[in-house]
C-alpha cells in the first residue's frame, strides 16, 4: 500500500478529515454536480439570519484586479427554512456541518444559536460578527472589542456547540478582538472576513457596487490574511481557520505555516467549482514532497530563525 | 450541466465590435436550449478572475457545435478575442432556464436591442422545427451593428432592422411597427432582450394584446450556479417584489414579472 499523508486536523471538538472547507456565502448545493462534498473537511453553508431578508440592491459584486468586491447583504430565507431545507440537504454528507449565523443584534445571534443547538447535525457554529455590509458605513460587531466580547459571551451561555468567531480584518489591532473573542468563550477563530472596499467606474463616475461599499476577497488579500493569521496565532492558542485568498494548495500551506489549523476557500470556487478538491490534492502532494506525515505538525511552523 | 474544456473551432470578428466563436461540445450529453447560457473563463489572468456569462447564440444538435456572439466590452472579452482555434475553452453549462413557447403554431415576435440579439437568435433558430415562424425586430445604434440579421434570415426569421443612425428606432416607431406585426402575423408570444425601454414597450403591448411574453435578463454573476446570490435582481412575484437569482431562476422570466423602472 502506498503511504498517504494524514491531512486530518482538529478544530476544538471537531475532527476534520482535511483542513479544507468552503467559505460561507461562496458555496451551496448547486455545486454538487462538480464536487464530491464527502471529500471536504467541513461544510459551511451561507450565513443565516433569524428572519427572511432580501439582500442589497445590485450590482452586488464587481471584479477588481486580483479579486472581487461583494455586497450581497446576506439574502436569507430565515431560520425556519434553514432548519427545514438547508440542513437536511447537507445532512446526507458525512462531513461536519458548521452553521454560519449572522444578526443585526446580539439577541438575534443568541436566538439562532439556541435554535441550532438543538440540531444534532449541526457540528459547530461560526459567528459572522464581521460582515461589513450589515451596518451603516460597514460597521460590524467584530470591529469593536467590547461588542465582540459581549456577543460571544451571550451566545456562549446558550450553546455547548463549538463556537467559531469570524473576525473582522477591518481593525487596527486584530489581536485585541481575537482576545476579546477568546475571553468571551470562543473555541476557534476564523481569520478573517472580507476587507471593506470600494470601486468607481471612471467612465460613468458611479460606484461599482450598488451598496457603495463591499467586502474585498480573492488572491490579492492573501498576504494580508497571512499577516493577520500570524498576529492572531502569536497571542492565542485557539485554533485558527484562515479565510482569504486561498486559491491553491500552496496558499493553504502558507496559511498553516502562519498558524492556521484549517482554511476556508471562497472566491476560488467561482473560478473553478472543483477548486477545493484540487487544493486538497495539492496539499497531499506538498506533504509527500516534503515527507510530512501529519499536516497538523505544520501548524504555525514558520521558520523564524 | 458540466464544467467542459471545449475545443475552439473558430473565433473571428463579425465587425469592429462583435466577435463570433464556435466550440465543440460533443462531451455534453444533455440538450442546449435557447435562452440558456455558458459561464466562461475568458483567461487565466487575475484581471479576469470571474467567469463571464454568454448566451447560446447557435447550437447544432447534430454536429454538437455551439456558437457564441459576443461584444468586445472590457478586459474579459478582450482576452476571449485572443483565443485561437484548437485552444480549449473552460466553460460551465448549459445554465439557466430556457425560453418556453405557448401551445399552438402561431408566429412569435422577437424584440432585441444591441447584443440582446445574441440571446434571441437561438430561439429564432429553434422555432421552425416547432412548425412556427419568428418575426424579429432588431434594433441597434448603427447599421454596422445589425450583425445577426443575416443569420436570423438564414434561420427563417422575418427581420425588421431599425437603427438610431437611420432614425428608425425610437420607441414610438418600434411600437407602431410591433403593433403592425402583431396584427399582420397573428403573433401569440413576444420575447425580448437587451434594452429596458424596449422591454417596457413590449410589456405594455403584451398586456394590451394578451400575449405570452418572456424576457432574458442580465446581471453580474459570480458562481453562475445559484449558490452565491450575487446576481439577484428584483422580480415581481405573487407575494410582491422579490430578489431572484438571474443565473438559476432565470435568465428567462415572464415579461410581466420584470421590474423595469
Ligand atoms: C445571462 C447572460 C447572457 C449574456 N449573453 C451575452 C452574449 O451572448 N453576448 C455578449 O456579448 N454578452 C452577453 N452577456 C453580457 C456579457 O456577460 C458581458 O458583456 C461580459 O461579462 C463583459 O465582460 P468584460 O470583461 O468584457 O467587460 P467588463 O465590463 O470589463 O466586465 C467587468 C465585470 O463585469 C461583468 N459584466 C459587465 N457587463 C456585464 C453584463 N452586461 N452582464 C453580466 N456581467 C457583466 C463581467 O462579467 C466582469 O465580471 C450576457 C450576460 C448575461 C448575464
Ligand atoms: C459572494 C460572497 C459572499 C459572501 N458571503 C458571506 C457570508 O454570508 N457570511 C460570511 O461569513 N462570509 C461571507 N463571505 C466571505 C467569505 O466567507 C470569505 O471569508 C472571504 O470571501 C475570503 O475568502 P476568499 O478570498 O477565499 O474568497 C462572502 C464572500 C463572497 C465573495
Ligand atoms: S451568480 Fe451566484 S447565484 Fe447567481
Amino acid at each position: 500500500m502506498t503511504w498517504r499523508p494524514d491531512l486530518s486536523v482538529k478544530i476544538s471538538k471537531l475532527m476534520l478529515k482535511n483542513p479544507i472547507m468552503p467559505a460561507s456565502g461562496t458555496f451551496g448545493t448547486e455545486m454538487s454536480p462538480f464536487i464530491d462534498f464527502n471529500r471536504l473537511g467541513a461544510i459551511v453553508p451561507k450565513s443565516i439570519t433569524l428572519n427572511e431578508r432580501s439582500g442589497n440592491k445590485g450590482p452586488r459584486i464587481c471584479e477588481v484586479e486580483g479579486g472581487m468586491i461583494n455586497s450581497i447583504g446576506i439574502q436569507s430565507k430565515g431560520i425556519d427554512y434553514y432548519t427545514e431545507h438547508i440542513i437536511p440537504d447537507f445532512a446526507k454528507y458525512d462531513v461536519p456541518l458548521i452553521a454560519s449565523i449572522s444578526g443585526d443584534t446580539i439577541d438575534e445571534f443568541a436566538i439562532l444559536a439556541e435554535r441550532l443547538t438543538g440540531i444534532d447535525r449541526v457540528a459547530g457554529l461560526e459567528l459572522n460578527i464581521s460582515c461589513p455590509n450589515l451596518r451603516n458605513n460597514g460597521i460590524a460587531f467584530g470591529m469593536d472589542e467590547k461588542t465582540t466580547n459581549e456577543l460571544i459571551r451571550t451566545v456562549r451561555q446558550v450553546t455547548d456547540k463549538p463556537l467559531i468567531a469570524k473576525l473582522s480584518p477591518n481593525v487596527t489591532h486584530i489581536q485585541d478582538t481575537a482576545l476579546a473573542a477568546e475571553k468571551g468563550g470562543a473555541d476557534a477563530l476564523t481569520v478573517a472576513n472580507t476587507f471593506l472596499a470600494m470601486a468607481i467606474d471612471t467612465e460613468t463616475r458611479k460606484p461599482k457596487i450598488g451598496n457603495l461599499m463591499g467586502g474585498f476577497s480573492g488572491p490579492a488579500v492573501k498576504p494580508l490574511i497571512i499577516r493577520l493569521i500570524f498576529q492572531v496565532h502569536q497571542v492565542t492558542s485557539l485554533p485558527i481557520i484562515g479565510s482569504g485568498g486561498a486559491m491553491t494548495g500552496q496558499d493553504v500551506i502558507e496559511m498553516i505555516l502562519a498558524g492556521a489549523s484549517a482554511v476556508q476557500v471562497g472566491t476560488a470556487n467561482f473560478m473553478k467549482p472543483a477548486a477545493m478538491l484540487d487544493i486538497i490534492d495539492e496539499i497531499a502532494d506538498y506533504m509527500m514532497r516534503h515527507h510530512i506525515d501529519k499536516i497538523a505538525d505544520l501548524i504555525g511552523k514558520i521558520d523564524l530563525e | 450541466m458540466k464544467n467542459l474544456h471545449s475545443e475552439i473551432l473558430f473565433n473571428r470578428p463579425v465587425n469592429d465590435r462583435y466577435w463570433k466563436m464556435a466550440v465543440d461540445v460533443t462531451a455534453l450529453e444533455e440538450s442546449v436550449r435557447p435562452g440558456q447560457f455558458f459561464h466562461i473563463q475568458c483567461s487565466d489572468d487575475w484581471r479576469n478572475l470571474l467567469r463571464r456569462p454568454f448566451s447560446v447564440y447557435k447550437f447544432d444538435r447534430r454536429t454538437r457545435i455551439l456558437e457564441f456572439l459576443y461584444l468586445i466590452k472590457g478586459s474579459g472579452t478582450q482576452a476571449l478575442m485572443k483565443k485561437r482555434p484548437g485552444e480549449m475553452l473552460d466553460m460551465i453549462g448549459p445554465l439557466g432556464k430556457p425560453f418556453s413557447l405557448p401551445a399552438g403554431d402561431a408566429s412569435i415576435l422577437l424584440a432585441a436591442r444591441g447584443v440582446g440579439v445574441a440571446t434571441l437568435h437561438a430561439l429564432a433558430q429553434a422555432v421552425p422545427a416547432e412548425g412556427r415562424r419568428a418575426i424579429a425586430i432588431v434594433s441597434a445604434q448603427k447599421r454596422d451593428d445589425l450583425l445577426a440579421v443575416d443569420d436570423l434570415r438564414q434561420s427563417g426569421a422575418q427581420v425588421y432592422a431599425v437603427t438610431d443612425e437611420d432614425g428608425t428606432s425610437t420607441m414610438d416607431q418600434v411600437g407602431k411597427l410591433a403593433e403592425m406585426l402583431i396584427e399582420d402575423y397573428g403573433i401569440s408570444a413576444v420575447y425580448t432582450c437587451g434594452s429596458k425601454r424596449l422591454a417596457k414597450l413590449m410589456q405594455n403591448l403584451a398586456t394590451i394584446h394578451n400575449l405570452y411574453a418572456e424576457i432574458a435578463m442580465e446581471a453580474h454573476m459570480a458562481c453562475g450556479l445559484g449558490d452565491c446570490y450575487a446576481c439577484a435582481c428584483p422580480i415581481r412575484k405573487e407575494k410582491g417584489i422579490e430578489a431572484v437569482r438571474i443565473c438559476s431562476e432565470g435568465p428567462v422570466f415572464p415579461l410581466r414579472q420584470a421590474v423595469l423602472s
